[in-house]
């Protein structure tokens, strides 16, 4: 079972959106209905499943849907029609005061523009999803402090928020959400607000935190580097449809239409593509100069070892983790894996 | 379904009407013989008939008797207590030897304000000069200043729960925005008058009419300070199962703390300004030496305890408007609108 599953779920915003479903349900598009209903479709038939420990990006243009569907799973907003279930509990059925207990214990969210408390301090933010279940100060305190070191504010528990510089702010909602402890983590654009800098900081620091303690993160994004970077899974939204859900392999060297193919055009590849995707087999490669050659693992991307190629003018010998050589890689695959008209070329051939 | 219930609606909204002008024509006495000569004689297009008439007038005068005389009881004890409540606070003030009084006064702006030696040293000017002016003027000051205590904290206890209701409902905010708007609108001898005769002549009319006049605004500033409050630290809340009430505490009321501080301010100053008026009905205070003057067309004794007035005013304005600032400061919200 996985720990969220969507089934078929339509959002739609206005008066009577129970009258407009069918006819999105027919398959009329986003722009349609808005002429028509004057209804905003949020979500149409999204269907998803996010598994146990895995990072989900979610990501697509502004208008997509995609903070409309973070919404759904702790039901800050309700679905016209379908399904959200979280650990096999169908949130719809919760009623108030079971919902507001789901929420307390089940998962905790990050925000975009942060969400912070702004008449509380560093240290009362960090506490307040334990303040609401109740918890007495002495212990909420203790474990608020332990957050606010593990994002790295030691020091900043008494100043307010808005003392703070962005990114320090969004490490606070960070800390805020983690210091519930629960399983799943909703990350709503958290580090859309942020400068470059900061934000691939913030990536790192999110990485080495996941890497420890292995939560279910739901990351909603519209920069695809971020996504590529975070993401165990992606899902790319569009008009409030899911065009593709694949791991970022997958989006980048099959993107399922066009719109997919806008959004991996720029993508620095050499930063997400594996050598073992490019290689060609041992079989095959008779022709090849093999007197000069670097080892490749094969799970290496091929910005880590394309200086060292470049600079001795080299083949490259890729070999898995127990040294076996699995394939070559001649500077004809790097050039055609990095140029995007050959990409498609390249995979048939090595495949 | 849902464009026929507008229809119906609509056309329910129409036979009210016709039934209000039918009813209106069956029981007036100046309607013409009979209904055909309506059909044949023009002229009543012409001057608005006197048989299209609605007769407010006589059922709101008996409505208005009935309620003074099946709940006398009940405005005599709102009258009884609230006049006691005004009588001890006035003969406690007054009793005060007047320096304690203005000590006290500029202990108060001192420790309220946050320590803000420039306010404190404003108010302590204009408290010393409303003696100065005229030693007259001290009780009289004193019993305004009572009055519109006593009207500012029946304002709170209604306002604010009141402007919070609104913030959470919008049918409840759809309801009571017409009641706002007749309050504010309706002109202040219209319920001055009927005071009187609810209450009797003294504090307490004054006080339910700076009740009429003064709590709108409190209201409407409160239902706004809510809703203003920022969506996303409200999503915030939610997110991390925070039910009504530990919104409502907790983020809600602190985060719009400074808006209903400005509602607060306006209440006093509409207070302040409604105690003067009220003076017209006999209230005892500073405003009967304004109209004593402008009786007896004596323009700087009318003139005088008009600076007396503005003084006071000043005196709230700054104790109120320090303390919001000070909140303001403590929640660190940066704001540039001021009211």
């Amino acid at each position: 079972m996985s720990k969220i599953e969507i089934k078929n779920v339509y959002k739609i915003f206005g008066d009577q959106p129970s009258k407009v479903l069918p006819m999105v349900q027919d398959g009329a598009t986003k722009e349609e209905v808005l002429e028509k209903t004057g209804h905003t479709v949020g979500l149409d038939n999204v269907s998803l499943s996010i598994e146990e420990g895995e990072t989900f990006v979610c990501m697509g243009l502004s208008g997509s849907g995609k903070s409309t569907l973070i919404r759904h799973i702790n039901r800050l907003i309700d679905p016209t029609s379908g399904v959200v279930s979280v650990e096999g509990t169908n949130v719809m059925d919760l009623d108030q005061k079971k919902l507001i207990q789901f929420r307390r214990h089940k998962m905790s969210m990050v925000f975009q523009r942060f969400g912070l408390f702004p008449h509380k301090t560093v240290m009362e933010n960090v506490g307040y999803g334990l303040e609401v279940q109740g918890q007495k100060p002495e212990e909420r305190n203790k474990t608020a402090m332990e957050k606010i070191e593990a994002v790295g504010l030691t020091g900043f528990e008494h100043q307010y928020p808005n003392q703070l510089s962005g990114g320090m702010q969004q490490r606070v909602g960070l800390a805020r959400a983690l210091a519930t402890n629960t399983d799943i983590m909703l990350m709503d654009e958290a580090f859309s607000a942020l400068d470059p800098l900061i934000r691939s900081d913030m990536q790192k620091q999110l990485i080495d935190l996941q890497s420890e303690l292995k939560k279910t993160i739901v990351f909603i994004t519209h920069d695809l580097d971020e996504s590529l970077r975070l993401g165990d899974h992606i899902g790319i939204l569009n008009g409030g449809r899911l065009v593709q859900v694949g791991t970022p392999i997958d989006i980048i060297m099959n993107p399922a239409d066009d719109y997919v193919e806008a959004f991996v055009k720029d993508v620095n590849r050499a930063k997400v593509i594996k050598a073992k995707i490019i290689m060609i087999s041992t079989n095959s490669a008779n022709g090849i100069d093999k007197n000069n050659l670097v080892k490749v693992g094969e799970d290496q991307f091929i910005d880590e070892f394309l200086p060292q190629v470049v600079c001795s003018n080299a083949n490259c010998e890729v070999v898995d983790k127990n040294g076996n050589v699995k394939g070559y890689i001649t500077q004809k695959e790097l050039s055609k894996a990095l140029t995007k008209e050959n990409m498609d070329n390249a995979v048939k051939s090595s495949k | 379904m849902g464009k026929y219930k507008k229809h119906i609606l609509y056309s329910l909204y129409l036979i009210a009407f016709v039934a209000m002008v039918v009813i209106a024509y069956t029981s007036s006495k100046y309607r013409p013989e009979s209904v055909s000569v309506l059909f044949t004689d023009f002229s009543w297009l012409g001057n608005w008939p006197k048989w299209l008439d609605l007769p407010l007038m006589p059922y709101l005068n008996e409505g208005f008797d009935k309620l003074i005389k099946e709940y006398g009881m009940f405005f005599e004890g709102i009258n009884n207590f609230l006049l006691g409540l005004y009588t001890q606070m006035k003969n406690f003030m007054v009793g005060l030897p007047w320096p304690v009084l203005m000590i006290s006064v500029i202990a108060l702006c001192y420790f309220v304000s946050g320590r803000n030696m420039g306010t404190t040293i404003m108010v302590a000017f204009c408290v010393f000069f409303l003696g100065f002016l005229s030693p007259r003027y001290w009780d009289k000051c004193i019993m305004t200043t009572c009055i519109v205590v006593i009207g500012m904290l029946l304002c709170l206890i209604i306002g604010i729960p009141v402007g919070i209701m609104m913030a959470r409902n919008k049918k409840v905010r759809n309801a009571i925005l017409p009641i706002l708007d007749l309050m504010q609108t309706i002109p202040s001898f219209c319920y001055l008058i009927p005071g009187i005769l609810l209450f009797g002549l003294g504090a307490v009319p004054a006080i339910f009419a700076i009740f009429v006049y003064a709590v709108p605004p409190l209201i409407r500033l409160t239902d706004l300070g809510i809703r203003l409050v920022d969506k996303e630290v409200i999503e915030a809340a939610e997110a991390f199962g925070a039910n009504k009430k530990q919104k409502l505490w907790g983020v809600q009321l602190p985060l719009a703390l400074p808006n209903i501080m400005q509602g607060v301010n306006q209440c006093t100053m509409m207070a302040l300004a409604m105690v003067v008026i009220a003076s017209m009905i006999g209230t005892r205070g500073i405003g009967d030496e304004v109209l004593l003057g402008l009786q007896q067309l004596n323009v700087g004794m009318a003139t005088e305890a008009g600076i007396a007035i503005v003084l006071l005013a000043i005196i709230f304005d700054r104790i109120t408007q320090s303390y919001g600032e000070k909140i303001q400061a403590r929640t660190h919200i940066k704001k540039d609108i001021k009211l």
